[in-house]
C-alpha cells in the first residue's frame, strides 16, 4: 500500500484536521467528526444534513456551505457514520425549520440514519425528514437486493435541495425537491482498478490489467460483471445504454450530464469519455442542458468513472444555477 | 450468570473478533467492503473499555452499555444490528442480579428478534441471521429437552457453525453483498461468521 498517510487508523481524523486548517469558514467538530457551516444554524432555514463513509471526497464534507449542505457526518472509510454523529449534526444545524437527512441507499447508512431520526425526535423534538437516494441502474431493484444504491445523483440532490432551502422553502417542499431529483436521476459506473481501504492495506478485489468491472458502486464492492477492456467509445455505450433504457430522457428541458471520476481517473480521460457520451446522447435525441465533469463522488484511489443523467425542468435548472459556495462546488457566489 | 460472567463472555467475544480480524475482513472483501473485521474489533475494544470503567452492576446494565457502545462506535450495518441485538437482550434480561440458563436463552431470542426488526432479514438471505437463528432455536430446544445449560450452549454453537457453513452457497439478498447477485455464492458470510464467535464465546465462558 502506497498512501500519503500517517497511520491507517487516523486517516479520517487527520483529514478532518486538514479540512479545518484549509477552510476556516467551516466549523469542524472533531469529537463527532462533523463538518458544519461556520454560520450554522441559519435561522428559519431548513437544515440539510448528509453523511456517509469517508473515502468519497469531496462528497459529503466538501459540499458543506451556502447553497448546499449545512453539515456532513464523516464515518470511517467506507463505513456509515453512527447515530450519535447524525444526532449532533441535526442539533447543530436546526434553525427552527426542521432538518432534512439525505441518505444514500446503503444498508448501514439507512439503518444508522433511521436510528438517528428516532433519537432526534425523542430527545430534541426537531422535525426530521429523510430522503434516500437510489439511482444506480446496475442494481436490480427487487426483493432480492437491498434496492438500488445511492450514487452520483446524491451530489445533484445536495446541490438542488440546498438551493431550495436557501430560497426559504419548507421542510416538506425541500424534501419533495430532493425526491424529485432522485426520481429523475439515473447512474451507472465502472472500475478499471480496485481501491485500497487504508485499514485493509491491500486492494478490495483483484481486477486483471486487461479487464474492467461494470456496475460497481462507490465502496470498492465488485460490480455485476467483468468484461475485457475496450475503447472509450464502447465503454461510454456500456454506461449510457442501461441509463437510457431505464428512463426516458428525451424532450422537456433536457438533462444535466454528470461524468464523475472514481478517484484515480484523470480529467483528461473524463473528457474523452464526455465526448463519447455527448455523441451518444445527441444520437438518442437527449439534449444536454448542463454538464458537470470531475471527481465529485469518489471511491478512494479507484480508477474508473460513472455517468449520471438527471432529467430537468425549468425549476430544477434554476436551482442548479443558483449560487453555491462550498469547498467542492462553487459558482455564482 | 451475573454481570461479571457476562463481562467475561463479552471479553472472550472481543478476543475472538480481534484474533480473527483479518479473516472477517477477508471474507468481507470477497462480497462486501472489507471493513467488518476492523469495525467490529474497534467496537468491541470500546465495549471492554466502557465495561472496565463503569462496571455495570447487573446483566441488563452490562448488555445495555454494550449495545449503546456498539451503536456509537461500529457504524456500517453491523453497528445498528449488533447494537439493537444487545439492547433487546438488556430489556429481556430484566433487573435481576443474575440470569439463569432459560433467562439467557430468552435474552438471546430477543436479540434475534431485534436483528430481524432492524435488518428485516429472513432465513437464507446470507446474513448473521442464518447462524444466529439456528443457534437460538437449538439452545431453546436443548433446554426444553432438559439438557443442562453447558450442553445446550454447545448444541447452540454446533448449530451456529452449521448455519455459518450453510451461508457459503447462498446468494445474498441483503446488504452490500446482494449487489453481486449470483456472484455472492461461494463465499461464507462475514456476519454469520462473527455471530458464530459470539456463540463460541458463550460456550467457552457461560454455564447455567
Amino acid at each position: 500500500m502506497k498512501k500519503l498517510i500517517n497511520d491507517p487508523a487516523n486517516v479520517v481524523p487527520d483529514a478532518l484536521r486538514g479540512i479545518a486548517a484549509a477552510h476556516p469558514e467551516l466549523r469542524v467538530d472533531h469529537e463527532n467528526r462533523l463538518i458544519i457551516r461556520g454560520d450554522a444554524p441559519v435561522r428559519g432555514k431548513v437544515g440539510l444534513v448528509s453523511g456517509g463513509g469517508s473515502g468519497h471526497e469531496p462528497l459529503h464534507g466538501g459540499f458543506v456551505g451556502p447553497g448546499m449542505l449545512d453539515a456532513a457526518c464523516a464515518g470511517e472509510v467506507f463505513t456509515s457514520p453512527v447515530p450519535d454523529q447524525m444526532l449532533a449534526a441535526t442539533k447543530a444545524v436546526d434553525g427552527g425549520a426542521g432538518v432534512l437527512h439525505i441518505v444514500k441507499n446503503y444498508t448501514g447508512d439507512v439503518m444508522n440514519f433511521e436510528m438517528a431520526a428516532e433519537l432526534a425526535e425523542a430527545e430534541t423534538g426537531v422535525q426530521v425528514v429523510s430522503v434516500v437516494t437510489d439511482d444506480d441502474v446496475a442494481v436490480q431493484d427487487s426483493l432480492y437486493t437491498a434496492g438500488r444504491r445511492g450514487v452520483g445523483v446524491t451530489v445533484l440532490v445536495e446541490k438542488i435541495a440546498g438551493a431550495g432551502a436557501d430560497q426559504g422553502r419548507s421542510l416538506s417542499e425541500v424534501a419533495d425537491l430532493a425526491k424529485k431529483v432522485n426520481d429523475n436521476g439515473r447512474s451507472m459506473g465502472l472500475a478499471l482498478t480496485s481501491c485500497t481501504v487504508p485499514a485493509a492495506g491491500k486492494p478490495t478485489f483483484d481486477l486483471p490489467d486487461d479487464q474492467m468491472e461494470i456496475g460497481i458502486g462507490i465502496h470498492g464492492e465488485p460490480g455485476r460483471r467483468r468484461v475485457p477492456l475496450a475503447p472509450a467509445s464502447e465503454v461510454a455505450e456500456m454506461l449510457v445504454s442501461p441509463i437510457l433504457a431505464d428512463l426516458d430522457f428525451t424532450g422537456g428541458d433536457g438533462v444535466i450530464a454528470f461524468v464523475n471520476s472514481m478517484g484515480a481517473t484523470p480529467l483528461i480521460e473524463l473528457y474523452v469519455m464526455y465526448n463519447e457520451i455527448a455523441a451518444i446522447l445527441a444520437k438518442a435525441g437527449v439534449t444536454v442542458a448542463r454538464s458537470l465533469v470531475g471527481p465529485y463522488i469518489t471511491s478512494l484511489d479507484m480508477a474508473g468513472c460513472s455517468v449520471t443523467l438527471l432529467k430537468v425542468d425549468d425549476e430544477l435548472l434554476r436551482l442548479w444555477d443558483a449560487p453555491v459556495n462550498t469547498a467542492g462546488l462553487r459558482w455564482g457566489a | 450468570m451475573n454481570a461479571a460472567v457476562l463481562t467475561a463472555w463479552l471479553t472472550e467475544f472481543a478476543r475472538l473478533v480481534s484474533s480473527h480480524r483479518d479473516l472477517l475482513t477477508e471474507l468481507d472483501s470477497a462480497i462486501g467492503d472489507a471493513d467488518h473485521g476492523s469495525n467490529l474489533d474497534r467496537g468491541m475494544t470500546a465495549v471492554l473499555a466502557t465495561l472496565e470503567k463503569e462496571s455495570p452492576p447487573t446483566p441488563a446494565a452490562v448488555l445495555k452499555r454494550t449495545g449503546m457502545t456498539l451503536v456509537s462506535t461500529v457504524g456500517g450495518a453491523s453497528g445498528p444490528l449488533y447494537g439493537t441485538a444487545f439492547l433487546r437482550m438488556a430489556t429481556a434480561a430484566g433487573d435481576d442480579d443474575t440470569l439463569d440458563g432459560p433467562g439467557f436463552a430468552k435474552a438471546l431470542r430477543a436479540a434475534l428478534d431485534g436483528v430481524v426488526a432492524r435488518g428485516k432479514a429472513v432465513a437464507g438471505d446470507k446474513t448473521m441471521y442464518d447462524a444466529l437463528a439456528p443457534a437460538v432455536d437449538a439452545l431453546d430446544a436443548a433446554l426444553a429437552d432438559g439438557q443442562p445449560f453447558d450442553e445446550a450452549i454447545d448444541a447452540a454453537l454446533r448449530a451456529a457453525e452449521q448455519g455459518r457453513e450453510a451461508t457459503t452457497p447462498m446468494v445474498a439478498r441483503k446488504g452490500r453483498a446482494s449487489y453481486l447477485g449470483e456472484r455472492s455464492a461461494g463465499h461464507q458470510d462475514p456476519g454469520a461468521t462473527s455471530v458464530t464467535f459470539l456463540i463460541a464465546a458463550a460456550a467457552a465462558t457461560l454455564s447455567g
